[in-house]
C-alpha cells in the first residue's frame, strides 16, 4: 500500500506561464531581429560576411587600390614574378619597398628569368599619382593607394605574357567575376518566383508541366549545356553583350533550384491556418501574399539565392577558362585563368594561376554565409 | 515490380523526347550553319567556291529542308543509331566519336563508386560524431572541396606533377596504345592512369554527398523509431547500422540524381584541362566550330546517361524501399 | 507486493545555454510488481523526461544529477541502480527493452517504415533471448496473435504503412512485451487514437499485464483513463510531485490545491446544467462598449440562422498522375449531411478522426466547395435566406464578417511574422473599418475580451503559451463582430487546465454577444458541456442529431453508443465496460446490426424518433 502523500511546498498556479529572462528578450523580436540573433551564433558566416563585404569594398575601389590599369602593358617585363615588398635594406630600415629585376633569358629552356638587383631599391608611394582612369564613370583623376617608385615597377603577383601586372588585373577581374553572380541570381531569382509562384498559386496541371520541365532540366549536366548555349552567342556581339549573354546563359539554367523552393515553401504556407484564417476574413489574394506567403519565404529564398551565387561564379570561371565565356577586354577571374590553360606555361609562370585563389575565398565564403542564413531562416522552430 | 520498371521506361520517353527538342534547338540557335562558315573560311583564303557543289552539299546534307523536317530526320536517324554526319571530320558521327562515349562512361561510373567509397563513411562519422572535432575538420575540408572548381583542381594537379614528377598525367592511357584495339594490356594502363580524373572529378560531388548524407543522418538518427529500437537495448553501433542508416540508403541512391549531372559536367571539363580522349575535348571543338551534328550528338549522349543514371537509381530505390515497392508511388 | 523499481530524490536537468534548467527535481516514487502506476501531468511536467531517465534514453542534453533509480529484478532476485550504470553499456542493455519495456505515443513514426513488423518485433528476442531467428519468428508471431492480430502469419510480413494505427499501436506492444518484461512504461500510449481504439489499446495492456504479471508505469495526461486502469496515481507539476497515493485517495480524496484544481477542470458527463468548470488558472474577461454595440439585438425572425441540406463531397486519392488506374478509388469524405443550426445555440459536432467533420467545417466556411448540396444563412433582419454556396466577390466578401472561424493549432494559426497588435487588427484592415484610433481601441477592447492583458500587443506570438494563443485567435475571430462561429477542435490541442478557461470563455462570449456557434470536436464530454444540440458523425454521415440530454441519456445508434461506452470518466465509480469494447468494430458501417446497417443496398435516412432526435436507420 502506498501513503497517500501531499506535497507541502508552496504552490502557484501560474509558474509554468512565466518566461524566464532570455524568453523575456525576446518578446519584442521581430522575425528578422530573430534572424540576425540566430545568424550571429554562426561564427563561420559571420566571419565569411566580413571577408565578402571586404571583397566587395576592394571590387568597388579596384582602380584606387591597383597600382596600374588593367591593360597597362611593360613589354620590358613579360611574365616578370612577383616581387617581395621589404621594409629592411640590409639591416637599415628604408619603408616598404622592392627590389628591381635583372633579365636574362635561359637559353636552354627559353625561361624568361628574372633576378632581383639587390642595389636597385624602389621605395613605393602611397596616395600616389599614376595611371589615369574614370572613378565609377564620374570624373577622371590618377591616383592611386600605391605605385611603384617613378622610374621603377611593382608587380606584387608578376606579369603575364604581355608584361600586365597581375595584382591589378586580378583587383579589375574582381569587379565582374562579383557582379556576374549578383546579376545572375537576381535574374534567376526574378525567374524562380514567377516560375515557382505560378506552379504553387495555380498548381493542377500548369504545376505538373512546371515540375517535369524542372525535373528536364535538372537532369542535363550543366557544363555542358552552358557550353553550348554560350557557342551560340555570336562572334560579331561586342564584349559587353556577351556579358549579359552569358548572365542570362547562367540564370537560365539555375532558377529551378529556386522555383522548387519558392513552390514547396508556398505549397506549405499556404497549409498554415493563419493564411486559411486570412482568407476566411475576406483578405485578396494581393494581401495574402504580401502580408503572409512573402514574408514566411523571403528569409528561405535568399539563403538559398546566397547559396547559389557560388554556383554562377564558378560557371562563368569555367566558361571563360574555356575559352567560350567572357571576351577581352572584359576581365574576369575565369578570362584571367583563361592564360593559364597550358601547362607548359603554367609549369614555368606558375603565379598565372594565382586568380584561383579568390575564387576559391569567394566561393567559400558564400558557403558559409548561405549555410548560416539557411539556419537562421526560420527562427520559429 | 515489372510493371513499375516499364512504368519508369516508359517514362523516360516524353523525357527524352523534350531534351532532344532542346538539343535540337540549342545546334541551331547560331546564326548560319556550318557550310556557311566554311565557305568563309575558303573564300578568306582566295579560293574560289562552286556554288553548284555548295548546293550539293547543302542538299546531301538537308540543310535545306525546313526545321522541323531537320529534327525529324536527325531524331528517327538517333533512333536507329545514325546521328548525323560530322562536317569537320567529313566522317558520320559514330565514327568520329569511337572509343570516346565508352571512355566517359568509364570515367563517370567509377567516379561514383569513388564518390560513393569514400562519402559513406566520412558522412557517417560526421553524423554520429556531430560537433566533435572530427567532424568540424572533415566538414572543412569537405567545404573547400566543394568551392574547389574541377578545372582549377586539375590544374594544379597538372602543375603538381610537372613540377615534381617532370611528367605529364594528362590523357587516359599510355600513348602507345592510343587507337589500338582493345586489350588487357590497353585497359590496365587505361586503369592506371584514371585515378587522376577520378578524384579531380569527384572532389566536389563527394564533398556534396557528405553535407547531404550527413545532414539526412542527422534528421533520421532524431527520428522516433530510433529511439524505440534504442529502447529494445540494440547496441548503438549496431542501431545506426540498422535503421538510420538503411534509411539513409535510400537516400544515397536517390541522391544519384543529383550527383550524375555534377559528375558529367566534372567530367566534361576535366576532359578538356587533362586532355583526356573522352567527349569532352570534342565537344568542345564541335561547340567551337558549330559541327552542328557532332556537337548535339555529344549533349544528347550526355543527357542520356544521365536520364538512364537516374532511373537505374529509381529501380534500385523501388527494390529497398518497400513504400515504393508496395505502394507504386513515392512516399515522403 | 514487492517494489521493483524504486526511485528516490531523481533531478534530472536540462543545459540551457550556459545553464541548466531542471526538468524533473527531486522526485521520489516506486512501482509495486504487477501493478498499476499512472504518472500524471501536463505538458512539460517532467513525466516523460523520469521514463526516459529510467530506460537511461535522455536526450544528449539531459543528466540526472541527483537521486536513484533502483530496479530489482522479480525474476532471479538481481537488484541494479540504474542511474550509476553506464547507458550504452552491457548491463543497461539487458535491462532495456528485455526487463523494462517502454512503448510510446505515435505508433506511426515509432516503427521503422522500411523493416518487416516481424523483424522489428524479433529483434528483442534476438537480443535478450538465447533463441535462433527461426524460433524468434515464431515467438513473435505468437506474440501478434495475442495482442490481437487478425491474421498473424501474414502480419509478421507486412510492413508498418500498410497497418492502420490501432494495429500499428498493438505491433508496438508486442514489441515491447515480446520478452516478457517485469516493467512495462507506456508513454501517453492512447493519446493519439481515437476513444473507441483507446479503450481496446488500454485493455490489451491491462490483459497482458495480467497475464505477464507485469508492472506497467503508464503516463498519461488523462485522468479519466487513470481512473480505470491506476492502482496507484503520482501526480506530477513543474517537475515536482504535487501528490501520490493509491487511486482511491487520489479520487476520493484530492488534497493538493493543483489536484483539487485540475478536478474540477474537467468536464464530466453529471454536469448540472448550468453548472461551471473551474479552469486552474483563472482569467478575467470582459466584454466592453465597442463590440457590446449591437448586440442587443432586433426582433429574431427566424430561429434557424443556417440551414445544411445534403453537403456531399468525395476526393479522388491521386496515385500517379499518369499510370494510376483511371478508377482510382474515390473516397467519400462526407456525404449526404444535412442539419439546421438555430439561432444563438451551439451546435456540436463529434466524431472520431477521419470522419469528416472538419471536411464539412471548410464547406460551410467556404474554404472547400461541396460537390453537392446546400447552405442558407438566415440574417437576423430577415426571412430571406443568402445561398452561401453561391456568393462570389463583394457579397462573399461582406457575408465573410458574419461568419468567423477559431482554429485548432493555435501555433499554426497565427502568424509567428506579425505583433499581436497587427494580427487582431488585421480583419479590421481588411474590411476598412474605423480609423487607427478606433482600431487601437477596439483591438485593445478585444485582447481584454479574451482575459490578456493589452500591454502585450506589441509582442509577437512566440512569445505566448498555447492557452494564450488559443484566447487571441479568438479575439481575431471576433474582430469582424460576427453573429456566427465555427470553433473546430479548439481545445484538442490545449492541456486539461487550459481547455476549461478557453471552454468558459467561449460559453460566456456566447450568451454576451448573443452568438451562433458550431463547435468540433472529438472529445464528449468537452461537447456535453458546451454543446446544446449534438450532431454525431461517422464515416463521412450524420449518424445522430438530438438535443445534449436526449443523446448523453439515449443514444440510440450503435456507433453513439460504441462512442460514448468507450469514454473513460475520470471516476471511479464509472468504470469502463472494456469487455464490449474490445468485441466492437464500432466505427466500421458494415458491422452495424440492421437496421441501422449500412451497405450497398440500404437506403438509409435520418428518422425521427422523438422530437428534434433523429437517427440514421433504415426507413
Amino acid at each position: 500500500m502506498s501513503m497517500h502523500y501531499v506535497s507541502e511546498a508552496p504552490f502557484d498556479a501560474h509558474s509554468v506561464e512565466q518566461l524566464t529572462p532570455e524568453q523575456e528578450k525576446l518578446y519584442l523580436a521581430s522575425q528578422w531581429r530573430l534572424m540576425w540573433l540566430k545568424l550571429k551564433q554562426h561564427r563561420l558566416a559571420v566571419g565569411s560576411s566580413v571577408v565578402l563585404i571586404i571583397i566587395y569594398l576592394l571590387a568597388l575601389f579596384c582602380e584606387f587600390l591597383s597600382p596600374y590599369n588593367l591593360h597597362t602593358r611593360h613589354t620590358d617585363y613579360i611574365y616578370a614574378p612577383p616581387q617581395r615588398v621589404h621594409v629592411f635594406h640590409e639591416g637599415e630600415f628604408v619603408g616598404p619597398f622592392v627590389y628591381g629585376y635583372r633579365y636574362q633569358l635561359n637559353m636552354e629552356n627559353l625561361k624568361r628569368e628574372y633576378t632581383p638587383d639587390t642595389q636597385n631599391i624602389q621605395k613605393l608611394r602611397f596616395f600616389c599619382r599614376g595611371d589615369g582612369y574614370r572613378f565609377w564613370g564620374l570624373f577622371e583623376t590618377d591616383v592611386h593607394f600605391v605605385c611603384p617608385a617613378s622610374d621603377g615597377y611593382l608587380f606584387l603577383f608578376g606579369t603575364d605574357r604581355l608584361g600586365r601586372d597581375m595584382y591589378s588585373r586580378i583587383l579589375h577581374g574582381a569587379k565582374i567575376s562579383l557582379t556576374i553572380g549578383l546579376v545572375g541570381i537576381a535574374l534567376s531569382f526574378i525567374l524562380g518566383i514567377v516560375i515557382g509562384g505560378v506552379a504553387g498559386y495555380y498548381g493542377g496541371v500548369v504545376d505538373n508541366v512546371i515540375q517535369r520541365l524542372i525535373e528536364i532540366l535538372r537532369s542535363f549536366p550543366e557544363l555542358p549545356l552552358w557550353m553550348a548555349l554560350s557557342a551560340t552567342l555570336p562572334v560579331t556581339w561586342s564584349p559587353i553583350l556577351v556579358f549579359f549573354g552569358i548572365t542570362l546563359i547562367l540564370a537560365l539554367l539555375d532558377w529551378t533550384g529556386l522555383a522548387r523552393a519558392v513552390r514547396s515553401k508556398l505549397l506549405s504556407l499556404r497549409e498554415e491556418d493563419y493564411c486559411t484564417a486570412a482568407q476566411l476574413m475576406g483578405a485578396r489574394p494581393r494581401r495574402i501574399i504580401g502580408r503572409h506567403l512573402l514574408p514566411g519565404f523571403m528569409s528561405h529564398l535568399i539563403a538559398s539565392a546566397s547559396l547559389s551565387i557560388p554556383g554562377m561564379i564558378l560557371g562563368e570561371t569555367a566558361l571563360s577558362f574555356l575559352g567560350l565565356g567572357l571576351r577581352p577586354p572584359i576581365t574576369s577571374w575565369g578570362v584571367l585563368l583563361n592564360e593559364a590553360q597550358n601547362i607548359n606555361v603554367v609549369a614555368l609562370y606558375p603565379w598565372l594561376m594565382l586568380p584561383v585563389v579568390p575564387v576559391i575565398i569567394v566561393i567559400l565564403a558564400f558557403n558559409f554565409l548561405g549555410d548560416g542564413l539557411r539556419d537562421a531562416a526560420d527562427p520559429y522552430k | 515490380m515489372a510493371g513499375y520498371i516499364l512504368k519508369r521506361l516508359f517514362f523516360m520517353i516524353p523525357t527524352l523526347f523534350v531534351i532532344s527538342v532542346l538539343v535540337f534547338v540549342i545546334i541551331q540557335l547560331p546564326p548560319g550553319d556550318y557550310l556557311e562558315t566554311y565557305i568563309a573560311e575558303l573564300e578568306s583564303q582566295g579560293e574560289s567556291v562552286d556554288p553548284d557543289r555548295v548546293n550539293f552539299l547543302r542538299a546531301e546534307y538537308g540543310l535545306d529542308k525546313p526545321i522541323y523536317e531537320q529534327y525529324f530526320v536527325w531524331a528517327s536517324g538517333m533512333l536507329v543509331g545514325d546521328y548525323g554526319y560530322s562536317f569537320e571530320y567529313g566522317l558520320p558521327v559514330n565514327e568520329v566519336i569511337g572509343d570516346r562515349l565508352f571512355l566517359t562512361i568509364i570515367i563517370s561510373v567509377v567516379t561514383i563508386i569513388f564518390t560513393w567509397a569514400i562519402a559513406f563513411p566520412i558522412g557517417i562519422y560526421s553524423a554520429t560524431h556531430q560537433y566533435s572535432w572530427g567532424d568540424y575538420g572533415l566538414s572543412f575540408i569537405g567545404f573547400i572541396g566543394l568551392a574547389t572548381p574541377n578545372f582549377l583542381l586539375a590544374l594544379v594537379m597538372l602543375y603538381l606533377a610537372n613540377v615534381y614528377f617532370g611528367t605529364s598525367i594528362g590523357g587516359l592511357m599510355d600513348p602507345a596504345y592510343i587507337d589500338q584495339p582493345w586489350r588487357i594490356d590497353k585497359f590496365l594502363s587505361v586503369l592506371e592512369h584514371l585515378w587522376i580524373p577520378v578524384v579531380v572529378i569527384g572532389t566536389s560531388g563527394t564533398a556534396g554527398m557528405i553535407r547531404r548524407l550527413r545532414a539526412n543522418l542527422l534528421d533520421e538518427l532524431q527520428k522516433q523509431y530510433v529511439v524505440t529500437a534504442r529502447a529494445k537495448g540494440l547496441q548503438e553501433k549496431k542501431l545506426v547500422r540498422k535503421y538510420p542508416l538503411r534509411m539513409s540508403m535510400n537516400f544515397f541512391i536517390a541522391d544519384i540524381g543529383s550527383l550524375l549531372p555534377s559528375v558529367i559536367s566534372g567530367a566534361e571539363i576535366t576532359a578538356i584541362v587533362l586532355s583526356l580522349p573522352t567527349t569532352g575535348p570534342m565537344m568542345l571543338n564541335a561547340l567551337q566550330s558549330q559541327d552542328m551534328y557532332l556537337a548535339g550528338s555529344f549533349l544528347m549522349f550526355l543527357a542520356m546517361l544521365t536520364v538512364i543514371g537516374v532511373m537505374l537509381s529509381d529501380i534500385l530505390l523501388a527494390m529497398l524501399d518497400p513504400r515504393i515497392r508496395l505502394q507504386g508511388g513515392a512516399t515522403k | 507486493m514487492a517494489d521493483i523499481l524504486t526511485i528516490k530524490n531523481l533531478q534530472v536537468e536540462f543545459d540551457y545555454h550556459n545553464s541548466r534548467i531542471p526538468a524533473v527535481r527531486n522526485i521520489s516514487f516506486r512501482i509495486p510488481q504487477g501493478r498499476t502506476v499512472a504518472l500524471v501531468g501536463e505538458s512539460g511536467s517532467g513525466k516523460s523526461v523520469t521514463a526516459q531517465a529510467i530506460m537511461q534514453i535522455l536526450p544528449k542534453k539531459a543528466h540526472v544529477t541527483h537521486g536513484s533509480i533502483r530496479f530489482d529484478d522479480p525474476e532471479n532476485g538481481n537488484s541494479a541502480e540504474i542511474v550509476s550504470l553506464d547507458p550504452m553499456g552491457r548491463q543497461m542493455r539487458a535491462i532495456r527493452g528485455g526487463r523494462i519495456s517502454m512503448i510510446f505515443q505515435e505508433p506511426m513514426v515509432s516503427l521503422s517504415p522500411v523493416h518487416t513488423v516481424g523483424n522489428q518485433i524479433s529483434e528483442a528476442l534476438l537480443l535478450h533471448r538465447d533463441v535462433s531467428k527461426s524460433e524468434a519468428m515464431r515467438l513473435s508471431q505468437d506474440m501478434l496473435d495475442r495482442v490481437g492480430f487478425p491474421d498473424p502469419k501474414r502480419a509478421i510480413n507486412t510492413y508498418p504503412f500498410e497497418l492502420s494505427g490501432g494495429l500499428r499501436q498493438r505491433a508496438m506492444i508486442a514489441c515491447a512485451l515480446v520478452c516478457r518484461p517485469a516493467i512495462l512504461i507506456a508513454d501517453e500510449p492512447t493519446t493519439a487514437l481515437d476513444v473507441t481504439i483507446q479503450a481496446q489499446i488500454l485493455k490489451l495492456i491491462s490483459d497482458m499485464q495480467r497475464e505477464l504479471n507485469m508492472a506497467v508505469l503508464l503516463i498519461t495526461h488523462d485522468l479519466g483513463v487513470v481512473a480505470n486502469v491506476a492502482d496507484e496515481v503520482v501526480v506530477m507539476y513543474h517537475g515536482q510531485i504535487m501528490e501520490s497515493g493509491m487511486i482511491e485517495d487520489i479520487y476520493r480524496n484530492p488534497s493538493h490545491p493543483y489536484l483539487k484544481a485540475l478536478m474540477k477542470a474537467i468536464p464530466h458527463f453529471d454536469m448540472k446544467p448550468d453548472e461551471r468548470l473551474t479552469p486552474v488558472r483563472h482569467i478575467e474577461s470582459s466584454v466592453g462598449e465597442l463590440l457590446r454595440i449591437d448586440v442587443d439585438r432586433e426582433l429574431q425572425a427566424n430561429p434557424v440562422h443556417l440551414e445544411v441540406r445534403d453537403i456531399s463531397k468525395s476526393f479522388r486519392i491521386k496515385k500517379n498522375p499518369i499510370f494510376g488506374k483511371s478508377a482510382a478509388p474515390e473516397i467519400k469524405a462526407v456525404s449526404g449531411i444535412g442539419f439546421d443550426v438555430y439561432r444563438g445555440e451551439c451546435f456540436g459536432l463529434v466524431g472520431e478522426s477521419g470522419c469528416g467533420k472538419t471536411t464539412l467545417s471548410k464547406i460551410l466556411m467556404k474554404a472547400l466547395s461541396p460537390d453537392e448540396g446546400n447552405i442558407v444563412y438566415y440574417d437576423k433582419t430577415g426571412q430571406q435566406g443568402v445561398d452561401v454556396l453561391a456568393l462570389e466577390g463583394d457579397e462573399l466578401f461582406k457575408f465573410r464578417r458574419k461568419m468567423q472561424f477559431i482554429f485548432q493549432d493555435p501555433f499554426s494559426s497565427l502568424n509567428p511574422r506579425m505583433t499581436v497588435f497587427d494580427i487582431i487588427r488585421e480583419p479590421l484592415l481588411i474590411h476598412e473599418i474605423g480609423d487607427l484610433d478606433y482600431q487601437r481601441e477596439f483591438v485593445k477592447e478585444l485582447v481584454r475580451v479574451v482575459g490578456l492583458d493589452p500591454r502585450f500587443l506589441n509582442r509577437y506570438p512566440h512569445s505566448f503559451s498555447g492557452g494564450q494563443r488559443q484566447r487571441l485567435g479568438i479575439a481575431r475571430a471576433l474582430a469582424l463582430k460576427p453573429d456566427f462561429v465555427i470553433c473546430d477542435e479548439p481545445v484538442s490541442a490545449l492541456d486539461v487546465s487550459i481547455q476549461a478557461q478557453i471552454l468558459n470563455l467561449l460559453k460566456d462570449l456566447r450568451k454576451e454577444l448573443g452568438l451562433t456557434t458550431i463547435f468540433i470536436t472529438h472529445n464528449l464530454a468537452v461537447v456535453n458541456y458546451i454543446a446544446d444540440r449534438v450532431g454525431v458523425m461517422c464515416r463521412g454521415r450524420l449518424v445522430e442529431i438530438a438535443d445534449r440530454d436526449s443523446l448523453f441519456e439515449n443514444p440510440v445508434h450503435p456507433y453513439t453508443q460504441a462512442l460514448l461506452g468507450a469514454v473513460p470518466h475520470p471516476d471511479l465509480a464509472k468504470p469502463l465496460d472494456f469487455d464490449s469494447a474490445l468485441e466492437s468494430q464500432a466505427s466500421d458501417p458494415a458491422s452495424w446490426s440492421a437496421p441501422f446497417r449500412c451497405d450497398e443496398s440500404a437506403s438509409l435516412e435520418l428518422h425521427e424518433i422523438k422530437h428534434g432526435h433523429r437517427v440514421l436507420r433504415e426507413a
